[in-house]
């Protein structure tokens, strides 16, 4: 007896809406792939760049609770702010974000992350500065890596001292499209 | 008798494994029509009780029991002249199914579910095997042995 996609959305959409939910997660459709995107109720929490469902399920549970469901309403918000943002009609994001689960020197360097503007490049060592670290540039390089939240939280703008790409988790193809979009490649 | 804990599903996968099991039981209970809201309710319940299992053996039975006790309200809505209804046993005011889950409590999950989904839910004992993931016949006999053990058990109450 098969659940009818009809049926199935209902259901989902209703746990939503009783907010009965740890986290709710959906594949958004982007111009650099498919991506899985999943939010909590303090906020957007997760993006990842492989959006098969089946590979962090496990994880966002241990995080958060075991109440993960995917829901589309869940990631509405997200999704049409990230529509926005690639086709270059958006430049900010306006999205609560859950760090919960991040190491107290990773949401430092977060923080300040987000507040690297659109279309602007910095380094790993000025980030490193902001957060009193001067000399923890590498350290600054591993939160950028496991960045819970990219685009988002934009790492893509984070590069290296002479000015090279250096690495970035979706692959240094997107982080070149992401800066080019952005107008901070030519 | 030590059974293996599993650990708890996250609910996404919880949900999948069962839902098609969940709604096929429904539609024989109440109706295709009945059915969609009462799977509705039988999903967010569980989810409503999700971060409160302690373990995660026997979900598809945890949810059939769940989904039955919908399916009896539901069809008590649905028939609500008295001489048609079927008469359910009423100790205390609590009804059968109640009282037979409160007894079974303290028996080994597969045992306790088995009977509860044989006697207070009146499963057949192919339904609960596929609530179990078992056979009809292991079913049969965990809920012998579960009311074995129940005798066994009021009758030391009894000499002590």
């Amino acid at each position: 007896m098969n659940v009818s996609p009809e049926l199935d959305r209902r259901f989902r959409d209703a746990a939503t809406a009783e907010g009965l939910l740890d986290v709710g997660f959906d594949v958004v459709e982007s111009p650099i792939g498919a991506l899985l995107v999943a939010a909590s109720d303090h906020g957007l929490c997760r993006i990842f760049f492989d959006a098969e469902p089946e590979q962090h399920l496990d994880r966002l549970a241990r995080t958060f609770g075991p109440r993960v469901l995917r829901s589309a309403p869940a990631v509405d918000n997200a999704r049409r702010q990230l529509d926005e943002y690639f086709e270059g009609r958006r430049d900010a994001f306006e999205l609560d974000v859950d760090l919960r689960g991040a190491a107290p020197f990773a949401r430092q360097v977060l923080d300040q992350l987000a507040l690297v503007p659109y279309g602007q490049t910095t380094t790993y060592g000025t980030l490193a500065g902001r957060v009193g670290a001067p000399r923890a540039a590498r350290a600054v390089g591993t939160v950028m890596n496991r960045n819970p939240i990219p685009i988002v939280l934009p790492c893509h703008r984070v590069v290296g001292a002479n000015g090279s790409l250096t690495g970035y988790g979706g692959g240094l193809d997107v982080k070149e499209r992401l800066l080019r979009l952005e107008g901070a490649l030519l | 008798m030590m059974e293996a804990v599993t650990t708890i599903p996250p609910f996404e996968r919880f949900y999948v494994e069962h839902r098609d099991v969940v709604l096929g039981f429904l539609r024989k209970r109440v109706g295709v029509q009945a059915a969609e809201d009462a799977f509705q309710e039988t999903f967010l319940r569980a989810l409503r009780a999700y971060d409160r299992l302690e373990h995660g053996d026997h979900l598809r039975a945890w949810v059939l029991t769940i989904a039955a006790r919908l399916a009896i309200d539901s069809s008590r809505r649905a028939r609500p002249t008295a001489h048609e209804l079927p008469e359910l046993p009423i100790e205390d005011g609590r009804p059968a199914y109640a009282q037979i889950e409160h007894l079974a409590d303290g028996l080994p999950p597969t045992e306790r579910a088995a009977l509860v989904l044989r006697y207070a839910y009146d499963l057949s004992y192919d339904d609960i095997a596929v609530a179990l993931d078992s056979t009809p016949e292991a079913a049969r006999q965990a809920a012998s042995s579960g009311v074995r053990r129940l005798r066994a058990g009021r009758l030391h109450e009894r000499l002590a």
